[in-house]
């Protein structure tokens, strides 16, 4: 019998807001053990939680990104259970009534070659909720040590339907949500920092049955590869033990990537009640029509939006569009040089970016907004190397002394000497009749009508040039000269 | 004749600091004297710290004498019921899990009135975590009730109500849950206020059930209660059940206030249970309301009989939530044998709680546990919203309600400990004020033929406290009940 895999995974993304979601302290990584904390909390005796508006705003933003109907009241409920990284024991959460509902995340699945666009597909989101993030448990040989500074991190949860198949699917869905949200100025979804984690519902059904299977939660999948590998082991554990005549069983598994290994943590027996209620010590919140436009205006193109544009407006070709898409500032900034070049200079605008300046970026290891690079010094290297004022060869270094420096293009040329203008029209003559004069078998050969034979006289002048001869020019004066020879 | 400072209320002693006639410190010490005096008989605090209160009053005499007193509550002695946080002051809520608990931080009433110059004056006694009606519940020993010191000042708010009956107070805080306050101050001869769900920032009260819960104010007097209202109430940021709303003067406003008023009877709150001196008593202010022009009809709260029931379901479901926090882990009694994590959060929580707070936890645990949430909770609330419309319906034709607060005066220590139902049946008239979230206040209606006091309770409309005082007022007026102190014998 043939089995298909099907996945569905639970992302919880933190959310990138100056103060916690229910209280003012400030939200952090690597700080001091619990200097991020204030009475709420560590859940003093007598303190309230209080919303933080700019949290609801973002997960609303991410919503209306991501196609969700966002709910007309915002509601909040308490998840209970006892566990010491929890100060109330309960988790302020959303549980009938999530702020964002529907909605769905497209994704890109490799190509047949590197340089080939894979399909598009669009994986239906259930929901997406906001709650409180947990503190962290730092377990010691005798006893375990509390840090609560991410407690009370605005936390959202986004959850997709069972609609993925295979761990790739997995793996481009993470991605694409890591960048929308990205876009968005959402989370920076930086897994090593814990913004972004992953859970994943994996279970395998006879292909064409509409039943699903027994589903097993995967955890711990705390690397967008450990996600594909997690994902990939599971399943492959699955159609082994039912190949073998096992039976699954409902379950919860922590995956060690690696290792490479998954062992059962709890089984469904061992499910926790939580008890949910509506949380009376917060008052629903509406959001009207408004608010949503409001910040509807906020948000910007998605990533595949922009691919398709940039492929289409650009003509760029899909290498070059793929690697623009992966950031935001970086389309941004191809797109202001592009329309400074003009468009028919877009692909090498986009050739410029993705090779020499991602390269000196990653070598200087500075971000782009630190780029002394403008995207209008980058247009104007594009145009000066176009009009034939400047050869490809010196550009090269006229590049990395504006990365450096700042300079525009021009400024660098002329400092330098790079220009590839010859000043002197006779000087230029010269050198093409000394060029014509030494080489009189491709003197014949051109008049027999082999065009090509032209470059035999290009590398003598270039090399009388010192390299600095505008290769048009000369094309024109030797063909020119050749005429009348 | 005049009553000695330490039974005297806030409106005599405030003109009596304005004018010069008396200092904040000498005050304080009369009260300090008179606390060291009755507490060995009443057990109405659980701490009180002489040297900080006299170094309050010192303050607020410098101030005065800069010429920047704050108003009625300026240098003012307020004892505060132990769930409520004073930064640097232990809060107990009168449990063993938070004996050694020292609040870090201020409760936005603490704020308030020390912004009002009161002194903070003592952490009172009362039923652990708010849960009870007689103060017995006290992992501390249960407070007496000043009237007959064989009897209980009610509760759970018992300490409140036996310090400022005893003199060992001007005023005092409280908080109601289910009757907390108006019971103890109708069994204690005071007056007690239950405002309005949202009117009072519930940051800094320990919470038993949320939805509920109510800081409000203890006094001998309706105008005392409205100037302790006045310095408490208003919308606090840091709490967001707290209501925006206009707050005005309610000791200006009980003067200019007059009826007659459109009173409402509920025949419910006239049954079986009702000790007869305590019905005679409340018949009677009816019917001074009646001679003073008011209009009086009898009126129904149909779901009345389902208030226990609905009250029981809820305030557990959030009490076994909001006390989940007092684990162990952070803060609070930590088992000293406990070997593993499952037993520092099991044999810390069996230490730390008494019997009642259990009772309650495992209650509320059951309602919200999955396969009964439906049949319990969510059903206790569609019958709360019921009980808040029998209210708003009642109030389609009158102004306020006129009931008995307790069924019966002040019982005895111990009579009804062994008894959880009959405890509960103590809140019976005022528990359905809690769950429509409304207004209501206890007051001085007259005393038992053994000399125990009787509590007048009049239910107001949503956020309308001061047509409340007023109408309290004209009766306070025309009566004498609250010029009696106790014996303390």
């Amino acid at each position: 019998m043939n089995y298909e895999a099907v996945i569905g995974l639970e992302v919880h993304v933190q959310i990138k807001t100056h103060s916690k979601v229910f209280t003012r302290v400030g939200t952090g990584y690597g700080h001091e053990p619990n200097t991020l904390t204030d009475p709420v909390v560590l859940a003093l005796p007598g303190t309230l939680p209080v919303m933080n508006k700019a949290a609801l705003d973002a997960i609303i933003k991410a919503g209306l990104m991501l196609g969700c109907d966002i709910a007309p009241l915002c509601k909040w409920d308490r998840k209970q259970y006892f566990y010491p990284d929890s100060p109330k024991n309960y988790q302020i959460s959303q549980y009938d009534q999530p702020i964002c509902i529907g909605g769905s995340v497209e994704i890109e699945l490799p190509g047949a070659a590197r340089n080939v666009m894979g399909e598009h597909r669009k994986i239906p989101l259930t929901r997406i909720h906001l709650e409180e993030d947990v503190g962290k448990l730092n377990h010691h040989a005798t006893d375990s040590l509390v840090d609560y500074n991410r407690a009370g991190t605005p936390l959202m949860e986004i959850v997709s339907d069972p609609a993925m198949h295979t761990a790739e699917e997995a793996f481009a869905y993470l991605t694409s949500i890591r960048n929308t949200l990205i876009y968005g100025g959402i989370s920076d979804c930086d897994m090593e920092k814990g913004q972004l984690r992953c859970d994943a519902n994996i279970s395998i059904r006879p292909v064409g049955d509409p039943k699903l299977g027994t589903k097993v939660e995967l955890k711990n999948l705390n690397s967008i590869s450990y996600v594909r590998d997690g994902i990939a082991h599971e399943i492959k554990r699955q159609l082994a033990l039912v190949a073998a005549g096992g039976k699954l069983i409902q379950e919860t598994r922590d995956y060690d990537g690696e290792a490479g290994t998954s062992q059962s943590l709890r089984s469904k027996e061992m499910a926790h009640d939580y008890r949910y209620f509506p949380d009376p010590d917060l008052m629903p919140v509406h959001v009207d029509a408004e608010w949503k436009e409001q910040i509807r205006t906020q948000c910007p193109e998605l990533p595949f939006d922009k691919q398709r544009r940039l492929l289409s407006d650009y003509q760029i070709p899909y290498t070059i569009a793929s690697v623009l898409i992966a950031e935001r500032e970086l389309s941004d900034f191809f797109e202001a040089a592009a329309r400074l070049a003009g468009p028919a200079r877009a692909q090498a605008v986009g050739n410029w970016i993705t090779n020499d300046l991602l390269r000196e970026l990653g070598a200087a290891k500075i971000p782009l907004s630190s780029s002394r690079i403008s995207p209008a010094s980058l247009a104007a290297l594009v145009q000066l190397i176009d009009a034939g004022t400047l050869l490809n060869a010196a550009a090269k270094e006229v590049f990395t002394a504006m990365f450096a420096t700042g300079e525009s293009p021009s400024e660098i040329v002329a400092r330098l000497g790079l220009s590839a203008a010859p000043t002197d029209t006779a000087e230029l003559e010269t050198w093409c009749r000394e060029a014509i004069a030494s080489n009189p078998k491709a003197l014949t050969e051109f008049k027999a009508g082999k065009d090509s034979a032209i470059n035999a006289f290009k590398g003598p002048i270039m090399k009388a040039a010192k390299g600095k001869a505008n290769p048009k020019l000369v094309d024109e004066a030797l063909r020119r000269l050749l005429a009348v020879t | 004749m005049s009553a000695p400072l330490h039974f005297q209320s806030i409106a005599a002693l405030s003109a009596k600091l304005a004018a010069g006639q008396l200092s904040s410190t000498e005050l304080t010490q009369a009260i300090l004297a008179r606390t060291k005096a009755v507490e060995p008989r009443l057990h109405a605090f659980n701490s009180y710290d002489e040297a900080d209160a006299l170094a309050q009053a010192a303050a607020s005499d410098a101030r005065r004498n800069a010429g920047q007193s704050a108003g009625a509550l300026e240098g003012i002695p307020v004892g505060l019921k132990d769930v409520i946080a004073v930064a640097g002051q232990p809060l107990t809520a009168s449990s063993k899990m938070l004996a050694n608990f020292v609040s870090p931080y201020d409760a936005t009433v603490t704020q308030k009135l020390q912004h009002a110059g009161a002194i903070l004056h003592g952490r009172l006694n009362c039923d652990e975590f708010a849960m009870g009606s007689s103060t017995e519940n006290s992992a501390f020993g249960p407070t007496s009730n000043p009237w007959d010191l064989t009897r209980t000042p009610g509760g759970s708010s018992g300490g409140s109500a036996a310090a400022l009956a005893g003199g060992a107070a001007v005023a005092t805080l409280g908080s109601d849950t289910g009757g907390s306050i108006r019971q103890p101050a109708a069994l204690c001869g005071l007056v007690g206020l239950k405002p309005t769900y949202g009117l009072i920032s519930r940051y800094g009260l320990i919470a038993y059930a949320s939805s509920l819960d109510q800081i409000g104010p203890f006094a001998r007097t309706i105008e005392d209660a409205a100037i302790m209202l006045g310095a408490i109430a208003g919308h606090d940021p840091r709490d967001s059940t707290s209501f925006k709303t206009a707050i005005p003067d309610y000791r200006a406003e009980l003067k200019t206030r007059r009826g007659p008023w459109k009173l409402g009877i509920p025949k419910e709150y006239f049954g079986a249970g009702l000790d007869p001196e305590v019905g005679a008593a409340v018949e009677k202010a009816i019917e001074f309301y009646r001679a003073q022009g008011c209009e009086i009809r009898e009126v129904s709260l149909p779901h009345t009989q389902h208030c226990l029931d609905a009250y029981y379901i809820i305030a557990t479901a959030e009490a076994s939530s909001n006390l989940a926090r007092y684990d162990g882990i952070r803060y609070g009694h930590r088992s000293s044998s406990a070997k593993n994590l499952l037993d520092v959060y099991q044999k810390s929580r069996a230490e730390g709680f008494g019997d009642e707070v259990k009772r309650r936890i495992i209650l509320g645990t059951y309602v919200l546990s999955s396969g009964y949430y439906d049949a319990y909770y969510l059903r206790a609330q569609k019958v709360r919203t019921l009980i808040r419309q029998d209210f708003l319906n009642a109030y389609r034709e009158v102004d306020a309600l006129i009931t008995p607060t307790s069924p019966i005066p002040a019982f005895k220590l111990g009579e009804k400990s062994a008894d959880p139902l009959a405890m509960y049946l103590c809140d019976i008239y005022t528990i359905g004020v809690n769950l429509a979230g409304l207004p209501a206040l206890s007051l001085p209606c007259g005393f038992t033929t053994s000399g125990l006091p009787i509590g007048l309770q009049l239910i107001g409309q949503p956020f309308r406290e001061a047509a409340l005082l007023a109408t309290a007022f004209t009766y306070e007026q025309a009566h004498a009940w609250h010029t009696q102190f106790p014996s303390l014998s």
